[in-house]
């Protein structure tokens, strides 16, 4: 196939108000038996911004991301995204309203191709239905190959042509998250939400992910959540910052903010410095 | 014009070329050299028992394509599927009895009552999984296998049903030559569809919720609908073979769709490769063959002086066939298909095979 890193279609030509996404919680507190994963949280992220979650392990990071998604049923609070409170809702049906989502313990298919694991996530937008296609009728084969065609886009844009046809199964560790982005963006989420998806990547990976992240996001206007440990990362890519630590939401800010901040300090930078 | 025979590599120009079943025009040509020999020679080469062998042989792969789909490639084992081809064979043949519909609507008719079935003993796979599901499936076995014997009024019970004879455009369906066609025909298109089904979207999420059903409905795939699908697809598939076996041989009672028959479907899945529309075929061909060979072998030993009186000699049987599905779980566990990929590989680089 054609080798150049081209701009995937469904970025350069989507329509600014197609690719909306605000997102509002309030008061989202969610408990395991006696442990309260989640402690009251409000949270806002606007539209087009890059916001990055940190927080030591076991704060609540992916139990919040798990709750805006429908993996997890948070006992209170809403979750409220473009206007719909979607608290309550299938995971699927969270996706349909236009949010995508990576695993901190990537959720691939390691048994199929890096292509058919894009080629899935593609799933929400084939508009076809059983009957014709079990003749498997020419606007079916028409709809596959234009698909196919976004497919091969998002490959070349992630530059991960030499690996297209390889099972995900094979491949390391860190270009394994970068498939999980790949499937991630064939969703053409409005709002992309990552779980530490820089874990286990070698310096370079980690710069390459940089790079693509900052494009998607500055280029196309991708409102993203960002759940990550590596501070350097955190704060070179993000716009504002909300920590964590025991459920609960203890600073948000600016990266030049959070640096600084006494409680951050005390409670997570601390720790490493 | 130029011949595309199959290259070295992937050199593909268009995502459309990716698109056919089959991918060279040898494998073009050579299947419909196939469809020739299976339509044109076949029957008439082939005398009355051969045919009735293989018109088994296709209404079994039917019931098998069913059966792949929903375990093969959507993950849900499902014990029921002999009870299935049953129902579609008691739909058929009541219809044919009672009201007197003609061969083809009951035939459909067998396939869609049992696709409606099929969806009742799907729905516990929204709360159940792996063991639990596939035990209720076994409950649905049972239940089907109960309501054969024991509703008496509708199923004539243990002493069965004895149809008419099958006619199809006002042609009489007595031979087993014509029934060949018929058979033969439903089994192209059922392939052909379930091949269509599996490359698209449909397939692909099945796919998805055998390998990892979370991710699957992260990725936006109701994943409890889809199983549904798979279940109506796969019990449709199963219906509509027993259907026609009922009218092929003309006369049914419950004996034949027990669990036992249930484990047959498993076992020509299994052999012949789990997710695989292909081997789903060579499974049930590998089956009924050795089905065959082996009651031809024991009438053969029952005829036997030293062992007359020997009944006990039946469950060899079922030893043959354990031990056939045991030694390929150990040696070829991805089946027949498997075999055949390797045979076509080694074809692909001809006659340079290093
Ligand atoms: N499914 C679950 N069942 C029970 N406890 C859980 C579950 N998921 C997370 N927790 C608990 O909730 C707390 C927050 O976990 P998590 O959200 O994974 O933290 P983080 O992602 O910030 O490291 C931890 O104490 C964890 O043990
Ligand atoms: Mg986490």
């Amino acid at each position: 196939m054609r080798a150049f890193r081209g701009e995937p279609s469904v970025y350069g030509d989507a329509q600014p108000a197609k690719r909306q996404a605000e997102l509002k919680i309030e008061g989202l507190t969610l408990i395991f038996g006696g442990l309260m994963a989640l402690n009251n949280v409000d949270l806002d992220v606007r539209n087009g911004e890059f916001l990055s979650i940190v927080g030591p392990n076991g704060a609540g990071k992916t139990s919040l991301l798990n709750s805006i998604t429908g993996f997890y049923r948070p006992q209170k609070g809403r979750i409220i995204f473009n206007g719909e409170d979607i608290k309550g809702l299938r995971p699927h049906e969270v996706t349909k309203r236009g949010i995508g989502r990576t695993f901190q313990n990537i959720e691939l298919f390691p048994g199929m191709s890096v292509l058919a694991n894009i080629f899935l996530a593609r799933h929400l937008y084939c508009n076809y239905r059983l009957a014709p296609a079990s003749l498997f009728l020419p606007s079916i084969q028409k709809e596959e190959v234009r698909h196919r065609k976004i497919v091969e886009e998002i490959i070349d844009f992630l530059e991960m042509q030499p690996i297209r046809k390889r099972l995900v199964g094979s491949l390391p560790y860190g270009i394994r998250k970068r498939v999980e982005l790949g499937r991630a963006l064939a969703l053409e989420p409005k709002l992309l939400i990552l779980d530490e998806p820089f874990a286990g990547m070698t310096l370079e990976e980690k710069e390459e992910m940089v790079r693509f992240l900052r494009e998607i996001n500055r280029r196309w206007m991708q409102t993203t959540i960002l759940v990550e440990h590596d501070m350097a990362v955190v704060m070179s890519i993000s716009e504002r910052i909300v920590v964590f630590n025991f459920g609960e939401k203890i600073a948000e800010g600016p990266p030049e903010v959070i640096k600084n901040h006494p409680e951050v300090i005390k409670a997570y930078l601390g720790e490493e410095a | 014009m130029r011949l595309r025979l199959r290259p070295c590599g992937n050199y593909k120009e268009s995502y459309k070329e990716e698109l056919p079943i089959f991918e060279t025009d040898f494998g073009r040509i050579s299947s419909l050299i196939g469809l020739i020999l299976l339509f044109f020679v076949i029957p008439f080469v082939f005398g009355s028992y051969n045919l009735y062998v293989l018109n088994h042989v296709a209404i079994y792969a039917i019931a098998a394509v069913g059966l792949n789909i929903l375990t093969g490639f959507t993950g849900q084992l499902s014990l029921g599927h002999g009870a299935f081809f049953g129902v579609g064979a008691y739909t058929a043949s009541i219809l044919m009895t009672r009201l007197h519909v003609p061969f083809l609507p009951s035939i459909f008719a067998g396939g869609v009552s049992t696709a409606l079935v099929g969806l009742v003993f799907g729905i516990p796979s929204s709360r159940l999984k792996h063991l639990y599901l596939t035990i209720s499936t076994l409950a649905g076995q049972l239940i089907l296998e109960y309501i054969f014997i024991n509703w008496e009024s509708l199923t004539c019970g243990a002493s069965g049903i004895i149809l008419p004879k099958s006619t199809i455009f006002g042609f009489d369906l007595q031979t087993d030559r014509s029934f060949f066609y018929v058979i033969f025909i439903f089994f192209v298109i059922f392939l052909w569809i379930a091949k269509n089904i599996v490359r698209t979207k449909y397939g692909r999420a099945f796919i998805a919720i055998r390998d990892n059903d979370q991710a699957a409905e992260g990725m936006g795939i109701p994943i409890f609908r889809y199983k549904l699908i798979s279940f109506a697809i796969s019990s449709f598939y199963a219906g509509f073979a027993g259907a026609l076996w009922a009218t092929y041989v003309a006369s049914i009672s419950p004996e034949p769709f027990t669990f036992g028959l249930s484990i047959e479907f498993i076992a020509m899945i299994i052999i012949g490769g789990l997710g695989s529309i292909t081997g789903s075929v060579f499974g049930a061909t590998f089956i009924t063959l050795l089905n065959e060979a082996l009651s031809q072998g024991i009438g053969y030993l029952m005829n036997l002086k030293a062992f007359t009186g020997m009944v006990t000699i039946a469950p060899f049987r079922e030893f043959i066939f354990g031990l056939v599905i045991v030694l390929f779980l150990i040696f070829e566990p991805k089946g027949l298909a498997e075999v055949w990929r390797i045979v076509k590989s080694s074809f692909k680089l001809w006659p340079f095979s290093y």
